[in-house]
């Protein structure tokens, strides 16, 4: 049973007026027969409603800046904000240097009454102290929490003050929980002040090797940063620097000496992607280490790009071997999933990344979305002049790079970029809507009752969100997968990640325990009698 | 792992914490208002606040946590949360139809000044539903803070005293337990043939059983109408000060119910203190089967104490919790070194001192001399462990860094556990919570003792 506009019409009929009239915007099932459709985003989330979406904060420390492992993370606020980010997240990061790991540590001012009453930035400046004095670390990050931009804490001028005292690099972000209207807010302040204030500052002129690449936007939750990096390196690549799983502070402070600037996750760091080209010019080029398929294009297009015959050469070899090695082992998994339905649902991009491995495995994407995506990340980024700017995004500080006189090169020629972009994504995304079928659903800020109206609609095998829908769906006797947490599982990236993921797929397919759901005395009256010829026996 | 923290310990004074042993008020409020039945918690704030505490709270019980959000923005915080709030109520109930809405508070919400009692009582709200709230700043107490709130709302907005004479019934206050546990007070009480309403009870609320379906409001929970009973009750047993004195008092205070404060009943002094004031106060003998099962529980003290008598261990977590283990892990003849809780000071209204006046009196009546701390930290606990090593940690999740780090067996108790299942499940409280609590602690302890054997030394029988 498919879905179209009158069943999703009796859908949103259930809704109060308003609520019905603003969420009508931010769904349409695909259709390729006209040009554009477009769908509400990045607004403002209406009161009352059991959204996913999280705050401006957990973008900025809990996404961005968190998976920096050399840096101390400060949160200035009551306890619940910094308790919550740690180690939550999943971005895994080792260190030659274990003592200046501090990913494992949650550091927070612990915010009194007293200190909103009469102000926190005393008392974050004695944090900083105690800090510099337990770990002395080489850069030190502060994040607003709701209450410091509420009573006013000058937090960039603790930071000043901490910089000229202790002589490392003290950097401050106003990302407060109320700012923006998801965790979006916070990625783009993030980008901001690492472009801003670290990005350059590295003394590199150049890469130590050849074709040298920054990694964007990737995580390394479960490790999948791990996985791209090993296929990275042994195809020929120099990673100079990941944003920001297994980031170091180091490491990003020589982004500026790459080449080519990969971006995974297009939606938390398109910003600092576009400002290296404006500073650099150092061109991005949108990858896809999600699914066989994705991850061999994506090293197609950056060998296209580098057009290097050795490079072309070893990227196929890599290529053709992975691939024999593990095409046998997916092939077994795809005859678990083949024909089945699913429901993709996560954050920022991989509500659409992940619809690749669900079509590499045979199982076909009824419905997808993102929690807190732009309109660009639906329907690709020529849309961009068209958005307007509302109440909520003027208020994220905006911050333009400016040419590098010193070292902005060009890395190919304007006649060369130009025939690359005819033939790879360099500087272009072209967003979920692109890639799906019609008739399949496009749904932005999923909320719960949606999600359970579409499930009774649609009835998925598998539904791919977070936690707080996960055993919702569970419950519902529909197998459910985290795909910001991978379950504790992972990698699901690159060659490797797409073998686990069809493993943990399959595994949630074939599991006995669903047959368990109904006891055998539901099905079974408690009195079994046969009638006979006279009667009841 | 945690190689950044020194052995040395130098003081700090500055009030941050490093590696927290709490958190903030909101999730215990959510936490709480889930234990009402058929009620939506509501979180007036930023989404962040909401989508944070959902997230731990399912992870630690592994099911669904629904709660809603006010959505601040920054309009919002300039012109106050009123609208947001009123459209909150009007799209809950609309959509969410739940019968109650418990509003809780977050820190953004309180500096700003939000009146929520002033905009609940000029809000539309539909015939037959209940708005309550609690103020819960997060800059306050901690998480334990925030239930206790949360349970005391439960009492202003809602209970009654609808006669001059009390029923011969008991209000039971669990406190900040797992679901499990709440259900075995539940079991021992019934046991008793006495009469009770237990409030908050998350037992069928976030244990329900897989049934194919999924339902928003699921079985359990205390319903309105006993909670408005409350006041009627002839006595309030309020489990573990931290979590439920607070709500008792004000029950007292209101409708004249007297309050028995009693530990929260993990181990065998703390059960009997339970079981002994309900005997006492309804005039009821303990059932053989209880007998029976204090009786099994000595039996297996006494028949392994060889395999716990002695040695040392750390406990860190929730008040209450931390001090029905450390009376526990005392009547097993162990030795606790360091005991550390993350939530301040004592309950705001009682009298009966401090966490650390508790934890070593109770140290002292066993002559033992150790590290107590409350509105302490991991970082701390863990520098303590450096400096004077134990056999055992005992704790919630966070604990496996620092046991890692220091390799010592560790046995998780508390809130949350996000790395194990069935925990919710089953009790700690009770006699047979003690048995499991003894059986989790010999597994921790013997297991190491069988990794740590030489061949010749690897014994079957222990």
């Amino acid at each position: 049973m498919g879905m179209n506009e009158a069943k999703l019409q009796e859908i949103l009929d259930q809704y109060p007026p308003k609520v019905q009239k603003n969420r009508k915007k931010h769904i349409f099932i695909k259709r390729s027969d006209v040009e554009s459709q477009q769908i509400e985003a990045n607004t403002r989330t209406i009161p009352g409603i059991i959204t996913n979406r999280g705050c401006a904060y957990a973008g900025c420390k809990g996404v961005v800046l968190g998976p920096i492992k050399d840096m101390v993370h400060i949160v200035h606020g009551p306890i619940g904000c910094g308790y919550y980010a740690w180690n939550t997240r999943r971005n895994k990061a080792k260190s030659d240097d274990p003592k200046q790991n501090f990913i494992n540590y949650c550091i927070s001012t612990d915010m009194q009454e007293s200190d909103i009453v009469f102000g926190g930035e005393k008392k974050l400046a004695k944090v900083i102290d105690e800090v510099m004095e337990i770990f002395n670390p080489k850069a030190i990050t502060l994040s607003a929490t709701c209450p410091v931009g509420l009573i006013g804490d000058d937090m960039g001028a603790v930071a000043k003050a901490a910089e000229a005292k202790h002589g490392v690099q003290v950097l401050s972000f106003s990302c407060e929980g109320y700012k923006g209207v998801s965790q979006s807010a916070g990625h783009h302040i993030a980008n901001n002040i690492l472009m801003e204030k670290v990005i350059g500052t590295g003394e590199q002129e150049e890469a130590p090797a050849k074709f040298p690449i920054n990694l964007l936007g990737e995580y390394n939750i479960g490790g999948d940063g791990w996985e791209v990096e090993r296929i990275l390196k042994e195809i020929g690549y120099h990673v100079v620097s990941v944003m920001t799983g297994d980031g170091s502070y180091e490491a990003i402070k020589n982004a500026h000496t790459a080449e080519l600037n990969l971006v995974q996750c297009h939606r938390s760091i398109n910003y600092i992607a576009e400002m290296l080209e404006t500073k650099y010019g150092t061109p991005w080029l949108k990858v896809n280490f999600i699914g066989i398929e994705g991850t061999i294009e994506s090293l197609r297009n950056m060998a296209l790009y580098f057009d290097d015959k050795e490079l072309t050469l070893k990227t196929e070899a890599v290529i053709a071997s992975e691939l024999a090695r593990i095409e046998p082992i997916f092939d077994q998994y795809k005859k678990i999933c083949e024909g089945k339905t699913a429901f993709c649902f996560v954050g920022g991009s991989r509500g659409h990344h992940f619809q690749n491995l669900f079509s590499e495995l045979g199982i076909e994407t009824l419905l997808a979305g993102y929690e807190f995506a732009h309109r660009d990340d639906y329907e690709g980024r020529e849309v961009i002049p068209t958005i307007k700017t509302d109440a909520d995004s003027k208020n994220i500080p905006h911050y333009t790079a400016e040419v590098d006189e010193k070292r902005f090169r060009l890395k190919v020629s304007p006649e060369k970029l130009e025939e690359l972009k005819a033939k790879i994504p360099l500087g272009q995304y072209n967003g979920m809507r692109f890639d799906m079928k019609d008739g399949s659903i496009i749904v932005d800020d999923l909320n719960h009752f949606e999600t359970e109206e579409f499930i009774k609609v649609l009835k998925p095998d598998i539904f791919t969100s977070g936690i707080k829908d996960k055993y919702v769906i569970q419950k519902m006797g529909i197998n459910s997968k985290q795909l910001h947490s991978y379950d504790y599982s992972g990698p699901y990236a690159g060659f490797n990640g797409a073998v686990k993921f069809a493993e943990d797929i399959s595994m949630g397919f074939a599991s006995p325990t669903w047959n368990f759901i109904t006891p055998p005395w539901k099905n079974q009256p408690l009195l079994e009698g046969s009638v006979t010829e006279e009667g009841v026996a | 792992m945690l190689d950044c923290t020194p052995k040395d310990i130098t003081e700090r004074k500055s009030g941050g914490i490093i590696n927290p042993a709490k958190t903030c008020q909101p999730i215990g409020a959510m936490y709480a208002a889930l234990g009402i039945h058929k009620c939506l918690p509501h979180s007036h704030g930023s989404q962040g606040c909401c989508s944070y505490h959902r997230m731990h709270l399912t992870r630690h019980f592994r099911d669904p946590v629904m709660a809603s959000t006010s959505c601040f923005t920054e309009g919002s915080s300039v012109f106050g949360g009123g609208a947001n709030l009123k459209a909150s109520i009007q799209n809950v109930f609309h959509i969410y139809k739940p019968d109650v809405m418990a509003i809780h508070t977050t820190c953004l919400t309180e500096t700003i000044g939000d009146d929520v009692s002033s905009i609940i009582k000029t809000a539309e709200i539909a015939e037959g539903k209940l708005v309550i709230h609690a103020n819960t700043p997060s800059y306050v107490g901690s998480h334990i803070t925030g239930f206790s709130n949360m349970t005391k709302a439960m009492v202003s907005y809602l209970a009654k005293s609808t006669s001059p004479e009390k029923k011969e019934q008991a209000n039971i206050i669990p406190g900040f337990v797992n679901p499990g546990d709440m259900r075995e007070i539940k079991r021992l009480v019934e046991s008793m043939g006495i009469e009770y309403i237990m409030f908050p009870d998350t037992s069928g609320v976030v244990d329900s059983p897989m049934t194919g379906e999924f339902e928003m409001y699921p079985e359990g929970g205390t319903t309105v109408e006993q909670l408005q009973d409350t006041g009627n009750s002839q006595i309030t047993l309020a489990l573990g000060r931290f979590a439920s004195s607070d709500p008792a008092d004000l029950l007292n205070k209101d409708y004249k119910v007297p309050v028995a404060t009693l530990k929260t009943p993990i181990g065998i002094k703390a059960t009997d203190a339970l079981l002994m004031t309900l005997r006492n106060s309804f005039a009821r003998e303990i059932p053989k089967e209880l007998e029976i099962e204090r009786g099994q529980l000595v039996d297996i003290m006494t028949d392994t104490h060889f395999h716990f008598h002695g040695k040392t261990v750390a406990i860190f977590g929730d008040p209450d919790i931390v001090t029905g283990i450390t009376e526990f892990v005392l009547s097993l003849g162990m030795v606790p070194l360091h005991v550390l809780t993350g939530t301040p000071g004592g309950s705001s209204s009682s009298a009966a001192g401090s966490f650390e006046d508790d934890i070593n009196g109770m140290l002292k009546g066993a002559g033992i001399e150790a590290n107590v701390k409350s509105a302490g930290d991991l970082f701390t606990l863990h520098q303590w462990i450096k400096n004077q090593p134990v056999d055992l940690l005992i704790g919630n999740t966070y604990g496996k860094y620092i046991a890692r780090a220091e390799d010592v067996p560790f046995m998780r108790v508390g809130f949350p556990i996000l790395d194990r299942s069935v925990h919710s499940y089953l009790p700690i409280v009770g006699y047979r919570g003690g048995m499991r609590l003894i059986e989790m602690i010999s597994n921790a302890l013997l297991d190491r003792a069988d990794r740590d054997a030489k061949d010749e030394d690897f014994e079957l029988v222990m």
